[in-house]
């Protein structure tokens, strides 16, 4: 057998954004040993890319904010498909993680009287974002990377996860590669925290990195564990469309919050036809639709967009409030946003959809694995409002860490196993490319994927689409079966897509077969067949997706848990 | 669509040489969307560090040309297109494979920097015009372009002796907070080896974010130092009280 090294820790975190440090700094506040694992260098993960702001009922700015009317929005924003304690911790939590990362060295824009500064967003009643400029996302994770670092959390940089390794029922162990030697290294640990963040590398047009293949909602699927209401997308209403090498490429919802104004080609405000009240601050479910439906009907900018424009706030304005959007356009599209509009069009941004998780703990239907962060589900429903996920990384990750800490801390010694067959089986799955002397090119597969999640499975969708689409996932899980790469185990990309293509595969056939099974439209799923919320009986529940034990998908669904009276109350407007 | 000749180093710690690849130009296309091209369709297992493409993370690293920038910035028709664009490795640092080098070092000094510290009867309450001072050095994206091009590391390797522009402005970050009570002009002056800066401001020329690295990190912490260690009064001052 390959010889590896192993590392023992009593919790693993896999992932560094922001949930995955915050998961890390907590539990290793609360005794555990702690490893953070994460496939790049410290400090990129996808939390560095958030810009508008985190969403907190501070009360700084709109003093009648708090926690009530947070909880109302989210759960309006989900189309009330959330779970509802998650929306509740959230909203009540939010505030004292956000003045916590003060505390920790971090640096928000102020209000005149010296506290934190707070911005209007989509979906949001009050102004509720605490934001630094344009760059909150990076604010956070220097932040969070510095109170770690100091903290005792040993961090392994660019590690990739491949295989979660159980004892019986229990997790025991995660098994992965260094990407730099292509060597294989086992960490052994009580409990695992998942923070691996979103799947937007399945589709073409995203504003995720390389790293969001799905990795973590694989390997709980994987492992026995539920994912739920993986339909849920959020398209983000608005990415760039020009030139081809940055579309995508995302264009913060601060510009609507600052005052921006969507127009299409005729110079119509075109919002006014699609949410008159909330206009360019509707929920971007909303919004992405309705520049869809513009461009459709041929009402789109030169090249195939929608315009948006905050020129008229001036150019000081812009560049204090939007300095990354202002340099973003100026060097990649050569537009000066100041004086003339940008051009936008939705692009894949956050799946709402998830591993199911208990809300207080974090734990998911696996015993000793924990997922916090963007690749847990159930916080945010059919829809996530703007500045809900930073906030969501700092509840929920402060959570999971401390219910992994304590659920690693009543294993006194660790007499976990660790199989040496569940072992063999990884290495040889991860050294098969290498020895095929035929196979498909992993790139060309991947595109191929891109595609058809695009084709089939985007903005709006069909039953015949999806069923198309469902069809094409299984030509192309045949086709992963066999890969082909050049090259040795040394930093080689090549082989890296081999796996992340088979965790993209896992959950692209999970979102397609939730979206053909929901036939309603709610939220991020517009169904053209069914265009209008089916209450009855797609109101009450989650999809739900498992493997079962001949190793094929399982569809279902689950009832929603009820919520309380009180919390009902609130959600009708009575919280004023 | 005309073409753009890339002669990307290939190679690692053992040693390597240029490969020539040939890569059709799209409009507004940038050198980390020719990498991929050539990842993509010639040699699949080429290395590079990438993760936002929109100068956010501060990942694709590289010297282009012979000039330190990010990959995912330089547009292609930013670059003469008439003879071959070289792409190499950041020189400063070890090679790894390709374009992709050992920066564990930066991550090592950062370690020995002590974080932010807070007085007990702090009440948090800053203004914007006093938090800017830092926010300016806290858009830095960990590119490590300054630490490249800094000749006190690229030149005469002082690693021991010298953190680094990086470092510099994440010392300077901290000391300018506007409720940090934590005092770091010994390390400043000792381990940081501030003194090694002799401001030639190259790291200030390469910052993507347009950070003053030199005029407004490196040469207060200076006149910091000068001030507590090597002004004659100052110097009197704590020998009477016994400093």
């Amino acid at each position: 057998m390959e010889k590896f090294e192993t590392h023992v820790h009593d919790v693993i975190v896999i992932g560094a954004g922001g949930a995955g440090l915050r998961a890390a700094i907590e539990a290793s506040a609360q005794g555990a040993s702690v490893g953070l694992v994460c496939k790049s260098l410290l400090g990129k993960a996808h939390t560095v890319m958030a810009e508008g702001g985190v969403a907190a009922a501070l009360g700084n700015v709109d003093s009648k904010d708090g926690w009530k009317t947070h909880f109302h929005d989210t759960m309006h924003g989900g189309k009330l498909l959330n779970n509802w304690r998650m929306a509740q911790l959230h909203a009540q939590e939010a505030p004292e993680r956000v003045r916590e990362l003060e505390h920790w060295g971090a640096l928000f824009d102020r209000t005149k009287e010296g506290n934190i500064n707070q911005r209007a967003f989509g979906g949001h009643t009050w102004k509720r974002l605490a934001h630094v400029g344009d760059r909150t996302g990076l604010e956070m994770i220097r932040t969070l990377q510095d109170r770690g670092i100091h903290t005792g959390v040993d961090v392994y940089m660019e590690c990739t996860i491949t295989h979660l390794i159980k004892d019986g029922d229990r997790i025991s162990g995660a098994f992965g590669y260094w990407r730099e030697s292509g060597r294989f290294v086992l960490f052994q640990a009580k409990a695992i925290i998942l923070a691996t963040g979103g799947i937007g590398k399945a589709y073409k047009v995203t504003s995720n990195s390389w790293e969001y293949t799905g990795d973590g909602h694989a390997l709980a699927y994987e492992a026995g564990a539920d994912l739920i209401d993986m339909e849920f997308v959020q398209f983000h209403p608005t990415g760039m469309v020009w030139p081809p090498s940055v579309k995508g490429i995302l264009v913060t919802e601060a510009v609507r919050g600052e005052g921006g104004i969507l127009t299409n080609r005729e110079g119509e405000r075109f919002m006014e036809k699609y949410d008159p009240e909330r206009m360019e601050l509707s929920t971007r479910d909303v919004v992405a639709r309705s520049i869809y439906t513009e461009v459709q009907e041929g009402r789109g900018s030169p090249h195939g967009g929608a315009f948006l424009d905050i020129s008229h706030r001036g150019a000081e304005y812009v560049k204090k409030k939007l300095p990354s959007m202002y340099h973003q356009f100026k060097e990649f599209a050569e537009i000066d946003i100041t004086k003339e509009p940008m051009e936008v069009f939705p692009t894949t941004h956050y799946v709402m959809g998830g591993v199911r998780v208990d809300p207080e703990t974090e734990q998911t239907t696996v015993n000793g694995l924990f997922a916090c962060g963007e690749v847990a589900g159930g916080m945010h429903g059919a829809n996530r409002l703007g500045g809900n996920s930073l906030s969501d990384l700092l509840v929920f990750g402060k959570r999971a860490g401390a219910g992994a800490a304590e659920y690693a801390n009543k294993i006194k010694d660790n007499q976990l196993k660790v199989n040496d067959g569940d072992i063999n089986n990884a290495v040889k799955e991860m050294l098969t490319p290498f020895e095929n002397s035929e196979g498909e090119n992993p790139y060309t597969v991947h595109q191929g994927l891109q595609d058809a999640m695009g084709d089939f499975v985007g903005v709006f969708r069909t039953k015949d689409k999806l069923h198309e689409g469902i069809e094409e996932i299984n030509v192309l899980k045949e086709r992963a079966s066999q890969l082909k790469i050049e090259g040795s185990r040394m930093f080689n990309p090549g082989w890296h897509l081999c796996k992340d293509l088979k965790s993209m595969l896992i959950i692209s056939e999970a979102i397609a077969r939730c979206a053909h099974q929901r036939e309603e439209s709610r939220g991020a799923h517009s169904r053209v067949d069914f265009p209008k919320y089916n209450d009855e009986v797609w109101g009450t529940v989650n999809s739900v997706i498992s493997k079962d034990s001949s190793g094929d998908m399982n569809l279902g669904t689950s009832p929603l848990p009820q919520m309380p009276e009180e919390l009902k109350k609130i959600v009708e407007g009575g919280y004023k | 669509m005309s073409v753009a000749k890339l002669r990307i180093y290939r190679g690692d710690a053992e040693g390597g040489q240029e490969v020539e690849y040939e890569v059709p130009v799209d409009e507004g296309m940038v050198v980390l969307d020719a990498i991929h091209f050539v990842q993509a369709n010639y040699d699949g297992d080429l290395a590079v560090r990438w993760n936002c493409k929109a100068a956010k993370c501060g990942s694709c690293s590289a010297e282009i040309n012979g000039m330190p920038k990010l990959t995912c910035k330089t547009r292609l028709d930013s670059l003469p297109l008439d003879k071959p664009v070289t792409v190499y490795p950041l020189k400063t640092f070890p090679i790894m494979k390709d374009l992709v080098t050992d920066v564990s070092w930066n991550y090592e000094v950062r370690k020995k920097i002590p974080p932010f510290k807070y007085a007990e009867d702090t009440d948090w309450k800053m203004q914007q015009v006093d938090v800017e001072r830092s926010q300016e050095f806290r858009k830095c994206i960990e590119c490590f372009l300054c630490q490249d091009v800094c000749h006190v590391l690229r030149n005469h390797n002082k690693k021991n002796e010298f953190f680094g522009p990086r470092m510099m402005i994440k010392i300077a970050e901290l000391e300018m907070h506007p409720l940090d009570i934590e005092d770091r002009k010994e390390m400043l002056r000792e381990a940081a080896g501030v003194g090694y800066c002799n401001i030639t401001k190259c790291c200030t020329d390469v910052c993507p974010e347009e950070i003053h690295i030199t005029d407004n990190a490196i040469i207060p912490l200076k006149e910091r130092v000068a001030d507590t260690y090597f002004d004659p009064l100052q110097w009197i001052l704590n020998k009477v009280k016994g400093n």
